[in-house]
């Protein structure tokens, strides 16, 4: 598992470093723009690139997993909420061996889909949204928490972060410097008179168009390299999910529900949050035959197809070894470093049951989980109905609607 | 000279730098080890304090399963008064398997299904089976990773000057415990 994280590790920091070179040259070029050409000027416009990342960075560090669970809406919830997914966490916790246990989160989302974050294992989060819990099985559902507690432990999370944080940075200095283009143009051409001067009107131009491809040019490029990161860290993450339920399956068919899903897409996801989630959220049409460099996540036909092809064992070698017989490339997706030779027996399914029900069902299943979410009493009558008083509600009994039958609800005060 | 001692002086700096860092390796692999083994433990004991529970709510609907309750309770008092390792696992796999036919037993008993109560119990009880099977193999993970450390070159020499010894494998004896236990609640 260490050889894992340190492959990992030297792969993300190169690119990394070349994401953070963009930015440089980003700054660099729009320094030199804005100085009328002066190398000094450009070391400043640098100095100010990596200023804003700094600031940007040691934000996220600070507080980045908690605006993002803000911003996505998330609640957190204890056990009584939902037994079987504090369970299941635990679970994953123990065959991972974290060190703390993760926090738990709600998404009110109907469309099913899941992410981790944190800095460290010590302090990350585990978010689910309702739609995911109301469909699956606990097979499945062990496979995507599987999949996210990988991503705990492969430090992926903190890798996104720290990209997408930089891929920020680029979008907005890039974005700044176009748009403050157009105006200007709009306004006239005042600045060419007032700094240009005498000598190197030309070699100004020239500038200037030489940034302007630059500042169109390097969110393209950080992109590229923000997807090549992200998607090769969901194979890793599959083949760590297969290693710690030695069960592939349960996240096979759970990425088969969750991508054959009618609910629309998740509403509170973004362009860089995007790596996040377990699946894509956004699934607009001819996504999936959009170009693989474009995409955050490899089309989840092939990760399921590659889960399925790992009949002898569920050892990161397995995985690779699936990973080439489905995909027929020969580069290997897992560090050869972290295939030590070891014997990972499958496992046989814990649930007969499919969680095959009808949408109404589900429908109000995600509507209780919500309600149990948001601290609604439940309070069966014995009539057979289940009365969900919300939390605000004034009165100390409440009465059966059917059966009227009266009864006290619990902890109101 | 002068040259020559400093030269010496920097590469034995970074020796001791280096047996240091694999020295601090091995010792925190170790204490996974060990930590991963309590776990165990603490999964045990959680079944152990489960068990009352289950019996309480499964007892009114089952009325005629008296034996079945009784070989539970029997297993678990035997596993929680254990005195040594051999004797422990042989009492927890005895008690594994009296739940796994309790649970067996349950699927002829619809009412007992429906209750909300008995299936909060068994929804922690059968997450607790999982929690022990996967301690296990966490333990087993963190052995094979202290192990090859301990075997591979170059910490093989530090682990043998200070004396490191591989750990065993967790090994279920009964075979047919082997298959993972088939608990199907």
């Amino acid at each position: 598992m260490w050889e894992q994280i340190r492959a990992n590790k030297r792969n993300s920091i190169f690119l990394m470093m070349l994401m953070a070179m963009v930015l440089l040259s980003l700054g660099f070029v729009l320094g030199m723009v804005f100085g009328g050409g002066k190398p000094e000027a450009g070391f400043i416009g640098l100095m100010i690139a990596s200023g804003i990342w700094l600031v940007l960075t040691l934000i996220s560090f600070a507080s980045g997993d908690q605006i993002l669970l803000a911003a996505s809406r998330a609640k957190l919830v204890t056990h009584d909420v939902h037994p079987q997914l504090f369970n299941i966490v635990e679970e994953m916790k123990i065959a991972a061996a974290l060190p703390k246990m993760p926090k738990i989160y709600i998404i009110n989302d109907p469309a099913p889909n899941a992410f981790a974050t944190g800095r460290s294992p010590e302090t990350a989060s585990v978010a689910v949204t309702a739609g995911l819990l109301a469909r699956l099985n606990r097979d499945e559902l062990q496979g995507v928490i599987a999949h996210e507690i990988s991503h705990i432990i492969h430090r992926d999370i903190l890798f996104v972060t720290f990209a997408g944080i930089m891929l920020g940075s680029i979008v907005l200095l890039s974005q700044v410097f176009l748009r403050g283009m157009f105006y200007s143009s709009l306004g006239g051409s005042r600045r060419r008179y007032s700094s240009g001067g005498k000598s190197g009107g030309q070699e100004q131009i020239i500038m200037l168009v030489i940034a302007i491809i630059v500042a169109i040019l390097a969110p393209i490029m950080a992109n590229l390299l923000y997807f090549a990161l992200s998607r090769r860290r969901e194979y890793l993450a599959d083949a760590g999910a297969a290693r710690l339920t030695r069960y592939p399956e349960g996240l096979a068919s759970a990425l088969e529900k969750i991508s054959s899903d009618p609910a629309p897409q998740l509403d509170t996801a973004n362009k860089v949050t995007a790596p996040m989630y377990i699946v894509n959220p956004f699934k607009k049409k001819g996504q999936m035959k959009l170009s693989d460099l474009t995409s955050t996540h490899p089309p989840i036909s092939e990760r399921v197809k590659i889960l399925r092809n790992m009949t002898h064992g569920a050892s990161f070698k397995d995985y690779s070894n699936a990973y080439s017989s489905v995909t027929h490339s020969k580069a290997a997706i897992v560090p050869t470093s972290a295939m030590t030779k070891e014997q990972v027996a499958l496992r046989q399914a814990q649930e007969k049951a499919v969680k095959q029900e009808r949408k109404e069902n589900q429908t109000r299943q995600i509507g209780d989980i919500m309600r149990k979410v948001n601290q609604f009493a439940f309070i069966p009558c014995a009539c057979g109905l289940t009365m969900k008083v919300p939390p605000n509600y004034k009165s100390k009994n409440v009465t059966c609607p059917r059966c009227h039958k009266n009864h006290e609800i619990p902890n109101n005060k | 000279m002068l040259i020559f001692l400093g030269v010496v002086l920097v590469v034995l700096v970074l020796l001791v730098l280096f047996v240091i860092g694999i020295y601090n390796a091995l010792v925190r692999l170790r204490n996974q080890v060990d930590n991963s083994w309590s776990q165990i433990d603490v999964q045990l004991k959680r079944r152990h304090d489960l068990i009352p529970n289950l019996v309480e709510t499964a007892k009114g609907y089952m009325k005629h399963e008296r034996g079945t309750f009784e070989a539970i309770t029997e297993a678990r008092s035997k596993a929680m008064g254990a005195n040594n390792v051999s004797e422990a696992s042989k009492a927890e796999g005895a008690l594994g398997e009296a739940l796994s036919k309790f649970m067996l037993v349950v699927e002829n008993y619809p009412e007992l299904k429906a209750n909300q109560n008995f299936l909060a119990v068994q929804e922690e009880l059968s997450s607790t089976e999982n929690k022990i099977a996967f301690s296990r193999q966490s333990y087993n993970d963190q052995v094979l990773g202290f192990n090859n450390k301990i075997q591979m070159f170059p910490s093989n020499i530090i682990a043998g000057m200070f004396s490191f010894t591989k750990r065993d494998f967790f090994e279920i004896e009964n075979a047919a415990e082997r298959e993972v236990p088939k608990v199907s609640f």
